[in-house]
């Protein structure tokens, strides 16, 4: 998304001063007057920096390797890769201590409802619990089961199932 | 116990319409007698409080234990009124051709009878509804006759009579008077269809129930969900819930003034008790955990749920008026189902604790818990049949299908053969199961029913699409 170059100022100190705010971010400076979005210049002519808010879901997503860990059928175990991406999420989350999350924990279609609902959860504690040992705080943690009623995949096969099986990590803001 | 918030109590609800409450049908058993009394059909030659000997050849029954014989003709002709009157479900003598209409498709349904129903039979007058023209009966091929009538009774409420003859034998074996308000003729109907059916067959009645499920629509993504309710022949359909949550698994309380299901709403999975009358709710426990999969005591006093805590799955029991939870299950592993036996003494659940999901027994107290399933591959969702001789399943062998077992573990029985058909509900009489069948691919659910011994597997016509069905209790 183009925008057109502008300058922000953000101080660590704002980051500093997030203090026991829970949900919403620092409060930015006010754009310098005469800036004006969408005027039609399309390439930035300098260092680009943009209008993400430090800690948020945003800068969350474009700062982690990824918000999604899979898991292999009716597994709920971390895998190497899911380590390496729930360490980028933690380094992220140690940074902005404040921050709650909310992990989604999901599954594939291949399962009956009910059981799908528990072994959600448990994918979502698992994910949960790596990142506890990881020196994040439990209390900024909380769990939700969706079982398969959100896959993200819509086919029946088995490129889409392993997509579905999954713990996804949401700030909440 | 913290009370329940004005919103919980509304939470993703629809406004209730006028749940007829149970007193509003007025049921009254047979007039008379006419000097018959019981005796059971099973092949037996019969001598009659009459004194008319049965000729051996024309023995009216339905053939139900091994699998059925050809469905049995039976002449089902509109229903006369003594007088035609207006209400407001109709005139009389319209409603005496529906309710007809109704016993016929009943039975139909069945899978047990081949009726000649209202639409293809002659009128019949009030005088033969008494004295039937046995000859022309005979001549259609018609095994056994259906006769009744509607009448406007003074006090604004309806009498559905409901008479069953055998056309060989010339003799009447069942005779009933309903009486109903207009808003329940239907009741009456299924009323009627109940005596002919159990009379003829031997087994409990069935049609005068409801279904309650998951109506679904929307993106496979992002299915739109909402509680419904429904006449087991798909009519008097209403929807409870407004569709901003997921919702799953509904059951019914035997006294079927409410209904358990889980809920999204609020972002907060958790179950709650919906009371059909003041169409309100209340949460069932206050956890801040993962509570799911209610199913409710043969006494209604209990719920059985699961609640996931840190990852593991384990099934309680609280009273349905809320409280304190017991713990029923105490192993790692995900435990969850749990549904009673008809005398309340034991549970049949699910449990992984042996590596896959497999069939478990306990008592209601949650001791002695001993595997039962033992077949290649994976069990889940058991329900334990009305009659207690059977649990039925889904099993998982890459496909999804729905079977039967003995309640001890054994004579399995596969009955369906799909890709995906999931979570069965017995009927009231533990003859007929309803689930839910899944397409590859689309992710598109319907109702399905199927009878115990596999046959007549048939689809049950939803507005949306559906799922998690469960068969509510025969209505009194």
């Amino acid at each position: 998304m183009a925008r057109t170059t502008t300058r922000l100022i953000v101080a660590a100190a704002l980051i500093a001063t997030a203090g026991c705010a829970k949900k919403t971010p620092p409060v930015l400076p006010p754009e310098p007057v005469g800036a004006q979005p969408g005027t039609g210049q399309t390439e930035p002519s300098g260092p680009v920096t943009d209008t993400v808010v430090p800690g948020s879901q945003q800068d969350f997503l474009r700062s982690v390797q990824s918000d999604t860990v899979h898991f292999a059928l009716d597994a709920y175990d971390i895998d190497p890769e899911a380590r390496t991406i729930l360490d980028s999420q933690s380094t992220w989350l140690q940074r902005y201590p404040n921050v709650r999350i909310t992990i989604e924990g999901h599954c594939d279609e291949r399962g009956t409802r009910e059981y799908n609902l528990a072994l959600g959860d448990r994918r979502a504690n698992a994910a949960k619990n790596y990142l506890v040992a990881r020196g994040i705080d439990a209390s900024r943690i909380s769990t939700i089961s969706y079982g398969k009623e959100r896959p993200v995949a819509m086919g029946s096969d088995e490129a889409s199932w392993a997509q579905n099986r999954r713990a996804v990590t949401v700030t909440l803001q | 116990m913290s009370q329940p918030t004005v919103l919980d109590r509304h939470a993703g609800l629809v406004p209730a319409s006028t749940e007829p409450q149970a007193q509003d049908v007025r049921l009254r058993g047979p007039r008379h007698k006419a000097g018959v009394t019981k005796y059971v059909w099973r092949g037996l030659a019969l001598a009659f409080a009459f004194g008319v000997a049965l000729p051996a050849a024309a023995q009216v029954e339905v053939d139900v234990v091994g699998g059925i014989s050809a469905p049995m003709p039976i002449a089902i002709p509109p229903m006369p009124t003594p007088a035609a009157q207006g209400t407001p479900a109709g005139s009389t003598d319209a409603l005496g051709r529906q309710v007809a209409e109704v016993v016929t498709n009943d039975l139909r349904n069945s899978g047990l009878f081949k009726p000649l129903g209202p639409e293809q039979l002659r009128a019949v007058s009030m005088d033969q509804v008494t004295a039937p023209d046995f000859p022309y009966w005979g001549s259609t091929g018609a095994q056994a006759l259906v006769e009744g009538f509607v009448r406007a009774n003074g006090d604004g409420t309806l009498t559905v009579g409901c008479y069953l003859y055998d056309v060989f034998a010339k003799t009447e074996l069942a005779r009933q008077g309903f009486v109903v308000s207009p808003a329940d003729w239907r009741r009456g109907a299924h009323k009627c269809a109940d005596t002919v059916y159990t009379r003829l067959t031997g087994e409990g009645p069935y049609f005068d129930s409801r279904v309650i499920y998951v109506s679904e629509t929307g993106p496979k993504k992002k299915r739109i969900k909402r509680l419904a309710i429904m006449d087991q022949d798909g009519a008097n359909h209403r929807f409870l819930t407004n569709g901003q949550s997921i919702v799953l698994t509904p059951r019914f309380a035997p006294n079927q003034q409410q209904i358990v299901y889980m809920s999204y709403v609020n972002d907060k999975p958790t179950i709650y008790v919906y009371n059909l009358g003041s169409g309100t709710q209340r949460r069932l426990v206050t956890t801040n955990n993962l509570t799911f999969a209610p199913h409710v005591s043969p006494d209604g006093r209990w719920v059985l749920f699961s609640m996931a805590v840190a990852g593991n799955t384990d099934i309680y029991r609280v009273s349905i008026d809320g409280g304190q939870p017991q713990r029923l299950t105490n192993s790692p592993g995900i435990n969850t189902g749990g549904s009673y036996s008809p005398d309340g003494s034991k549970i049949v659940f699910e449990s992984d604790r042996s590596g896959t999901q497999q069939l478990y027994v306990m008592n209601a107290d949650g001791s002695n818990q001993q595997r039962i399933s033992f077949g290649g591959g994976r069990y889940a969702t058991p329900v334990w049949s009305p009659r207690g001789d059977l649990i039925a399943f889904t099993k998982i062998t890459g496909s999804f299908r729905i079977g039967v077992m003995s309640a001890s573990g054994g004579n399995e029985k596969i009955l369906t053969e799909a890709w995906g058909d999931e979570g069965p509900s017995w009927s009231p009489n533990g003859r007929v199961l309803v689930f839910f069948r899944t397409a590859q691919g689309s992710g598109k659910a319907d109702l399905w029913s199927v009878d115990l011994t596999g046959v007549n597997e048939r689809r049950i016509p939803t507005p949306l699409d559906g799922s998690d069905p469960s068969w509510g209790p025969l209505r009194p």
